[in-house]
C-alpha cells in the first residue's frame, strides 16, 4: 500500500504544497479535518491539515512548512515518489453552517487550513471575510485561491511588504470595531498567534473558534497524547477537535505540551542534516 | 515413541521442563524476547509428561478448544508438522497464544497433573510447534471454494484475526478494515517486543492473508465509511474494535509533560519503535518512572521503561499483590528485573515544575476494606498517609474502554453504560441485524485468548446467519 505524490511545489520559501493520490480520504474529507502520514517504515506519524481535496480525482492536498526532521525529509520528495502511509480524514469536521458574516483569520501555514473552510462557509451562504498574514510578502501563501473563495480578502505582513503593516488581528479588530455584525471568528495559526488573536476578540460579542495543533501519534483517540484542557475538561484534539471554543482553551498548557520533545526534535534535525551532508541520504 | 506417553510407562516426571530465558541483568537492557523457547529435546521431554487423558479437561480450559492431547501425542512422535496442523485446525495464531495466553488460569489450570504436581507446559509446547513451523516455512493453506458471501471485519486484533481466519476457511470473502498502519491491534502496538516479537505477529498476519483475507490498513470505520454504510455493502459485519480508549484518573497534574497513557507510551515504544534510534518517533526516557496500575499493561509499561534506561521504575497499585490482575509470570519477570512494587498505594495528584514537566507523584496509603457486592475487598485511603514518589515520567495504566469513534453514524447498535457493545455471549450477535461483535469491544479490556474465543464463536454464528440469509 503506497500513496503516490502527484504534484509537489514550493509555494513559499520552505513551504510546500503536495497533492496525494488518496481516494478513500478524498471521498470522505470535510473542511476542518486532517490526515496523518508516515513517509517510510522508520518514519514517525505526523498530522497535517487537509488544505484541499477533490472527490472526483481522489486527491488530497496538504501544505506544510519545513520545521523538523520529518517535514524536511518530506520536502525532499517529489512527484512520482510515494508515502508509506496516509490516513484520514481525521478529526471532527468544522461546524460549517449559515451564520451571516464569518471572519477567517490565518497566519503562516495556518492559512492552508483556512482555505477549505473559506470555500465551505461561502457555499453555505455566508459572507466570508478572510484575513491572511505572514512575516513578509514572499511567505504569503494561497492569495489567489483565497481571493476566489472569500467575499473580502485582507492581507497583513509583519514587515509591511504587502497589505497592512502589522498583524492579522489588527485587521480583525478593525472590522469588529466597525460595528459590522459578525457571527463567528475562526483563527488558525501558531498557538501563540491563536492565543493572542483570540484574546483580541474576547471582548466582542462573537463566537471564536480555533483549530489546535497538539502533538499526535495515532490520531484516532487511542492514546491521548493530544489531550488539551477545554473548559476544565480533558479533551482529545484528534477526535473532539481540532476545532474548539477559544474562550475555553488552556493555551498555556497546550504550548507547554507542544514543547515536550523540543530537545529531541533539535537533535533529530541535526542528525538528519549531518547524514544529508555526508551523502548517505 | 508412544511409550514416552507417561500413562503407558507410569513414569511421568513431576517437574515440568524449564524454559530457557535471558538472564535478568542482561535482558533488562534490551528489547529481545525474554523467554527463548524449548529445544526439540525440551519439547520431547515435556510432551512425554502428558497422560493423554480420555476425557481431557485441558481442552475445556482452552477458549478455542485446541485438541491438546492430540497435538502433544504428535509431538511425542516427533511429527511436529502434524502437531501444528492439529493446533491450527482450531487456532489461527498459535505462536502468539503460546506466548501471551495466561495458561495458568486456562488450559494448564485444568491439567490433571496440576492437582499433585506441575501441569503440562501446554503453552510452551504450542509455542514450540508454531516456532518450528515458522522456521521451516509455513505451508500455504489449501484453496477453498468461495461461497460468494462478503464479510467485513472491523479491527485487526486477536478477535478479528481469528474470526477472519475461520470465515475465510469457510469460503467467505473477508475484508479487514484497520485504522492503524499495521495489523495486529494490541499484538502490534500494546504487547512489547520482549514478550511478543513483532516479526512473529506479522508472520501470523501473513498466514491469515494466505487464507484469502484482504487487509485494508489506514482505513477508519466511523470516518471513511460508517458502520451503516458497511452493512449495506457486506452480507455481515464483525466488530472487533477492542477497547482502545485510555482511561485517565482525573487527578490534578495529569496533563503535565511526561504523563502518558499506557496506550501512548506502548504505541510509541512498540508500534513506532521509539527505543531504536534509527526510528523517528520519540519517547521520553525517564530516570525515575512511576507506572499506575496492576494489570499486564502496567507490567509491560514498567518493563519497557526500564529497558529505555530508567534507573528506578515503580509500580503503584491501589490493592495488594494477590489482587493484581497481571499474569504471575510477568510479575515474577518484572521483580527479577528490579521493578519496585508499591502495593496498597494510590496517586492523589501529579506534581510538576514551572516548565510544566512532571517532578513527582503524591500518593496515599490504602487499606483493604470490607468485601463489596462483587465479593472484592475495595481499597480505602488511610487518612494522613500521603507521601511523595519522585518521578519524571508517569504512565497511567488503569484500563481502557471502547473507542466511541467507531459508533459514529451507526443506527440501532446497543451499548451499555461503559460504552461496550451489547452482544450475545454465545454468538456475538448484536442488536443490529447482521452485525456481530466480540473481544474487548464487548467485554472491556480482557485477554488475547478470550478475544480469540469470541472471534471463533462469532465466526460460527456469522456462517449460520449467512446460510439462512
Amino acid at each position: 500500500m503506497a500513496y503516490r505524490i502527484l504534484e509537489k511545489e514550493e509555494i513559499a520559501p520552505s513551504v510546500h504544497r503536495m497533492v496525494i493520490d488518496a481516494p478513500d480520504v478524498a471521498k470522505a474529507a470535510k473542511a476542518g479535518q486532517f490526515i496523518i502520514l508516515r513517509i517510510d517504515e522508520r518514519g514517525e506519524r505526523i498530522p497535517l491539515t487537509i488544505a484541499d481535496f477533490e472527490r472526483k480525482t481522489g486527491t488530497v492536498t496538504v501544505i506544510f512548512q519545513e520545521m523538523g526532521k520529518t517535514t524536511k525529509q518530506l520536502a525532499k520528495l517529489s512527484t512520482g515518489n510515494s508515502l508509506e502511509d496516509f490516513v484520514g480524514p481525521l478529526g471532527t469536521p468544522a461546524d460549517i453552517k449559515k451564520l451571516g458574516t464569518v471572519i477567517l483569520v490565518g497566519g503562516g501555514v495556518g492559512v492552508a487550513p483556512i482555505y477549505p473552510q473559506a470555500k465551505a462557509y461561502t457555499s453555505a451562504g455566508n459572507r466570508v471575510i478572510t484575513i491572511i498574514g505572514a512575516r513578509n510578502k514572499d511567505l504569503l501563501i494561497l492569495e489567489n485561491e483565497m481571493e476566489k473563495a472569500s467575499s473580502e480578502l485582507y492581507i497583513a505582513t509583519d514587515d509591511g511588504s504587502k497589505g497592512h503593516h502589522g498583524f492579522v488581528t489588527d485587521i480583525m479588530k478593525r472590522i469588529l470595531d466597525s460595528g459590522e455584525k459578525v457571527a463567528r471568528v475562526v483563527i488558525i495559526g501558531p498557538p501563540i498567534m491563536m492565543k493572542v488573536g483570540a484574546g483580541v476578540a474576547f471582548p466582542y460579542d462573537v463566537e471564536i473558534l480555533v483549530s489546535l495543533n497538539a502533538i499526535m501519534v495515532d490520531g484516532t483517540g487511542m492514546c491521548g497524547g493530544c489531550r488539551v484542557t477545554v473548559d476544565g475538561e480533558t479533551k482529545f484534539t484528534c477526535v473532539d477537535g481540532p476545532e474548539f471554543d477559544a474562550r475555553k482553551v488552556d493555551f498555556v498548557q497546550l504550548m507547554n505540551r507542544l514543547a515536550m520533545y523540543r530537545g529531541e526534535e533539535t537533535k533529530a534535525v541535526e542528525k538528519y542534516e549531518e547524514k544529508c551532508r555526508c551523502g548517505l541520504h | 515413541m508412544q511409550e514416552l506417553h507417561g500413562e503407558k510407562t507410569g513414569k511421568a516426571k513431576k517437574e515440568r521442563t524449564p524454559m530457557p530465558e535471558q538472564p535478568a541483568d542482561e535482558r533488562r537492557k534490551n528489547f529481545n524476547e525474554v523467554t527463548l523457547g524449548y529445544t526439540k529435546e525440551d519439547a520431547l521431554a515435556e510432551a512425554s509428561r502428558c497422560l493423554a487423558c480420555k476425557d481431557p479437561k485441558c481442552v475445556e480450559g482452552c477458549p478455542v478448544n485446541v485438541d491438546i492431547p492430540g497435538f502433544i501425542k504428535l509431538v511425542c512422535e516427533e511429527d511436529f508438522e502434524g502437531a501444528i496442523e492439529k493446533i491450527k485446525a482450531t487456532n489461527a495464531l498459535p505462536a502468539i497464544c503460546g506466548r501471551v495466553c495466561p495458561q495458568e488460569t486456562q488450559c494448564e489450570a485444568l491439567c490433571v497433573l496440576g492437582k499433585k504436581g506441575q501441569p503440562v507446559a501446554i503453552g510452551r509446547l504450542e509455542r514450540f510447534c508454531a516456532d518450528y513451523e515458522r522456521e521451516k516455512g509455513v505451508k500455504a493453506p489449501e484453496a477453498i471454494s468461495p461461497t460468494g458471501k462478503k464479510v467485513a471485519v472491523v479491527g485487526s486484533g486477536p478477535a478479528s484475526l481469528t474470526a477472519a481466519a475461520d470465515l475465510a476457511k469457510l469460503g467467505h470473502k473477508v475484508t479487514i478494515f484497520e485504522s492503524l498502519h499495521k495489523a495486529g491491534g494490541v499484538l502490534s502496538y500494546g504487547i512489547p517486543e520482549f514478550r511478543l516479537p513483532k516479526e512473529i505477529v506479522q508472520k501470523e498476519v501473513e498466514y491469515i492473508k494466505q487464507l484469502g483475507v484482504e487487509i485494508k490498513p489506514n482505513y477508519i470505520i466511523g470516518r471513511i465509511m460508517t458502520l451503516d454504510e458497511l452493512c449495506e455493502e457486506f452480507d455481515a459485519v464483525f466488530l472487533g474494535t477492542g477497547a482502545g480508549l485510555p482511561n485517565f484518573m482525573g487527578i490534578e497534574g495529569e496533563n503535565l509533560s511526561g504523563v502518558y497513557s499506557a496506550n501512548e507510551f506502548l504505541t510509541r515504544v512498540n508500534l513506532m519503535k521509539a527505543y531504536d534510534p534509527e526510528y523517528d518517533t520519540e519517547v521520553r526516557c525517564g530516570k525515575q518512572v512511576v507506572v499506575v496500575g496492576g494489570g499486564n499493561v502496567a507490567m509491560d509499561s514498567a518493563r519497557s521503561a526500564l529497558r529505555l534506561g530508567a534507573e528506578e521504575v515503580s509500580i503503584v497499585y491501589r490493592r495488594g499483590e494477590d489482587e493484581m490482575p497481571a499474569r504471575r509470570e510477568e510479575v515474577e519477570h518484572a521483580k527479577e528485573e528490579g521493578i519496585i512494587f508499591r502495593f496498597l498505594t494510590n496517586p492523589v495528584r501529579i506534581l510538576g515544575d514551572e516548565k510544566f514537566n512532571v517532578t513527582g507523584v503524591e500518593c496515599i496509603k490504602m487499606e483493604l476494606g470490607e468485601p463489596d457486592k462483587s465479593g472484592r475487598r475495595s481499597p480505602v485511603p488511610v487518612e494522613g498517609s500521603e507521601f511523595l514518589v519522585p518521578a519524571d515520567v508517569v504512565v497511567i495504566a488503569i484500563g481502557t474502554s471502547p473507542n466511541p469513534m467507531i459508533f459514529k453514524g451507526s443506527e440501532g447498535l446497543d451499548q451499555n453504560k461503559r460504552g461496550t457493545v451489547v452482544a450475545d455471549e454465545e454468538t456475538g450477535a448484536t442488536s443490529k441485524c447482521g452485525v456481530f461483535a466480540g473481544g474487548d469491544v464487548v467485554t472491556g479490556a480482557a485477554t488475547v485468548i478470550s478475544a480469540m474465543g469470541a472471534g471463533k464463536k462469532a465466526a460460527k454464528a456469522i456462517d449460520e446467519f449467512l446460510k439462512e440469509k
